[in-house]
């Protein structure tokens, strides 16, 4: 973005972050609150919508059209696409015991202490990018991809191809039982 | 940010967005007199000459008609849907540049509202986003046909994003960027991508008539199998926001297809107008074909669309995963190998 | 088993798989796609209607219209066969016995004071002039044409009777 290179926007800057970053928190409480699975889906949507905004406050421009694309884009779609074949709502929604409630609890406090003791544990001393930082432009990041990181981008890629594979080999009619 | 600065975009947003308003407007009438036209019939001609009034009209008539919302929907997300598809409809508009450079009143003017350098990637986020109006507004109509037109649509958009994706690959391979102004001017004169792109941009195109929702891949609103698909329970205005978003996404993919593949505003012979005319009027020139451009792709959409039934079902998700998607890599392989082939000579 | 062919025309068509051509479908959209093009420059088939008519067809049968005689006289004498024969019973009237004084008004003793025909009702089947015995009742006049409301549709003595011979002249005459 055109505005974020200047020095003299930081302070527009930081009031855009607090208000995304409310917002963000906002609706990721919402996914959480909705008793309305479509309604959290929904929320869930808009949370990464402020997470696009995020990246793009960050300059990280690729990042962001691709969270858009791939998140919002195709696999929210997807997460829609299956509640609303399942037409749940309020009415249809077991009764969670009580057992269920306590273990919930139980793991959600664990994981609270754990993310405040790895904040702590982690000193920040300062932010290693810069809002001028460009390596979150395409043709940067393609670069340090193709380099640097080049090992690790292709092992993940090869982990996709394998997903990919074991995807086509689970929708495939096994010939033996069903031609018969 | 300098004021002017801000002024000028502001103004190039409203131009912008008027234009495509009454394009989407007008393509209304044309699809109608082109259905006409290649029916042997003369289409509307009452309201105004040649029809010309007939967008208004039936506006008026949009704005006027009862607003039913059924008793058993989700009422807010029910007047989401159609507002969502409208938004998002417009905001591919931001990255497409319309002409070079204009120099107007001693100052350089992009006609561009902004070139960010992810441009395609930000038009195809915008087009995944397209579905979400249709799948919000028939799955909150509490309507098995609706329901049915947008999980149709949503399946549908997926996987033809997927081909979509594979065959801008191949052309990004040959341009080197994904900013749609590098990618006009690389276009200069005559040498257009569709010369080098000719597969991919026919996977592109078909695709393109699938994330529109036209005919023949009009399955999520089919009438004949849905009674209207995800517009079932829609009426009034809120009905007239789907049809608009649809005409005006079919502006945007129009314009999309004229950027990437038929050179925007570029046209052979170019250089000579603009020495000629100058600065200032020389881009009108190019704004004008790139309008002409667009306006002709439009017409292709009609001119399919009152030609070819629509696919089945199972034929569409054929077509998507098992012809277009392996062409569309095929595609990318060749493109690379002769790439690599013609830079090592 | 095949039967044998009759007429001596029958055609056995064979179903050849589809070669390649066929199978990616292109060329069959192009060529039908220049099908529909060609059509944009046909003659158009439309009329469009209130200014260009259709020519109608001898035996049309349109609007009713209740008929004068030679002098101008209404040669209707409300014997009520019209409206018996009608099966869509759309047709009423009231008859009057024909005062001193009427004779250049209307042919008969007896004339229909009040003769309605409602049009929403009408089949248009023309058994009204088949029936009617005074050759008083004609389908021979235009397309009934659209109203808004359905009382609008109950045609009077006004709008069904013949203009008199010298209106008509008259009228005539202004065209002229």
């Amino acid at each position: 973005m055109r505005f974020n290179q200047k020095g003299n926007t930081v302070a527009y800057d930081m009031s855009l972050f607090y208000f995304v970053a409310f917002l963000t928190i906002l609706f990721s409480l919402l996914v959480i609150f909705t008793k309305n699975p479509v309604y959290s889906v929904l929320s869930l949507i808009a949370t990464f919508f402020t997470f696009t905004i995020h990246y793009i406050l960050l300059n990280a421009q690729f990042l962001a059209v691709v969270n858009f694309i791939v998140y919002m884009g195709a696999i929210m779609v997807l997460f829609l696409f299956v509640l609303m074949l399942m037409n749940l709502n309020e009415e249809t929604e077991p009764m969670k015991s009580n057992l269920i409630k306590i273990i919930g609890v139980i793991a959600g406090v664990t994981l609270l202490v754990t993310l405040v003791g790895s904040i702590h544990a982690l000193q920040t001393t300062g932010v290693s990018a810069t809002p001028n930082s460009e390596i979150g432009l395409v043709e940067n990041l393609g670069k340090v991809l193709f380099s640097e990181f080049l090992l690790p981008f292709e092992l993940s890629s090869l982990l996709l191809l394998s997903a990919m594979v074991g995807a086509v080999l689970l929708a495939k009619k096994d010939k033996r039982t069903n031609n018969g | 940010m300098e004021l002017a600065f801000l002024f000028e975009k502001l103004i190039l947003v409203t131009v912008l967005f008027v234009l495509t308003l009454s394009i989407a407007a007008y393509s209304t009438w044309l699809e109608r007199k082109v259905a006409a036209w290649l029916q042997d019939r003369v289409g509307p001609n009452r309201a105004g000459i040649f029809g010309l009034l007939q967008p208004l009209a039936d506006g008026g008539k949009m704005f006027f008609k009862e607003e039913i919302i059924p008793s058993g929907s989700n009422k807010w997300l029910f007047i989401a849907g159609p507002s969502l598809a409208l938004l998002v409809s417009f905001l591919g508009t931001a990255v497409i540049p319309f002409g070079q450079n204009i120099e107007l009143f001693g100052k350089t003017v992009p006609l561009q509202v902004t070139d960010i350098n992810v441009g395609i990637l930000y038009i195809f986020g915008v087009v995944s986003l397209g579905v979400y109006g249709i799948m919000i507004g028939g799955w909150a109509s509490n309507n098995k046909y609706s329901l049915m037109g947008a999980v149709r649509g949503a399946s549908q958009n997926i996987s033809y994003e997927i081909a979509m994706g594979l065959s801008i690959i191949a052309l990004l391979l040959v341009t080197n960027t994904l900013s749609f102004k590098e990618i006009a001017e690389q276009q200069h004169s005559w040498h257009w991508n569709v010369i080098y792109q000719p597969l991919g941009f026919l996977i592109f195109i078909i695709c393109a008539f699938a994330e529109t929702n036209r005919v023949p891949f009009d399955l999520p609103e089919c009438e004949t199998e849905l009674i209207g698909g995800y517009n079932t329970e829609y009426s009034a205005f809120k009905m007239g926001a789907y049809m608009f978003a649809e005409y005006i996404n079919m502006f945007v993919s129009s314009a999309v297809m004229a950027v990437l593949y038929f050179g925007g505003y570029n046209y052979p012979g170019m250089d000579a107008v603009n020495s000629l005319l100058g600065p200032t009027w020389g881009p009108v020139i190019g704004v004008a074909v790139m309008f002409i451009k667009i306006i002709a792709f439009i017409f292709f959409f009609m001119w399919v669309r009152w030609t070819i039934p629509r696919f089945r079902y199972d034929q569409l998700m054929d077509l998507g995963w098992k012809i277009l998607i392996p062409l569309a890599i095929a595609n990318i392989v060749i493109t690379a190998i002769v790439i690599t082939v013609v830079d090592k000579l | 088993m095949l039967m044998e062919s009759l007429s001596g025309r029958r055609k056995v068509l064979e179903q050849k798989p589809m070669n390649f051509w066929e199978r990616i479908y292109l060329p069959a959209i192009f060529k039908g796609m220049g099908i529909t093009f060609m059509h944009m420059f046909k003659k158009k088939e439309t009329i469009r209607y209130p200014e260009e008519e259709r020519e109608f067809s001898e035996n049309w049968r349109g609007m009713h219209s209740l008929k004068r005689d030679e002098d101008g006289r209404e040669r209707c004498t409300a014997c009520g066969l019209c409206a018996l024969s009608c099966p869509a019973e759309a047709i009423t009237m009231i008859s009057a016995e024909r005062e001193k004084g009427e004779e250049h008004l209307y042919r008969e003793e007896k004339y229909a004071a009040v003769y309605e025909i409602n049009m929403l009702r009408c089949i248009f089947c023309g058994l009204c002039e088949e029936a009617c015995p005074k050759e008083a009742i004609y389908l021979d006049g235009p397309i009934v044409p659209a109203d808004y409301l359905r009382k609008d549709f109950i045609y009077g003595k006004d709008k069904l009777v013949e203009m008199p011979i010298d209106e008509l002249e008259a009228l005539k005459g202004a065209k002229v």
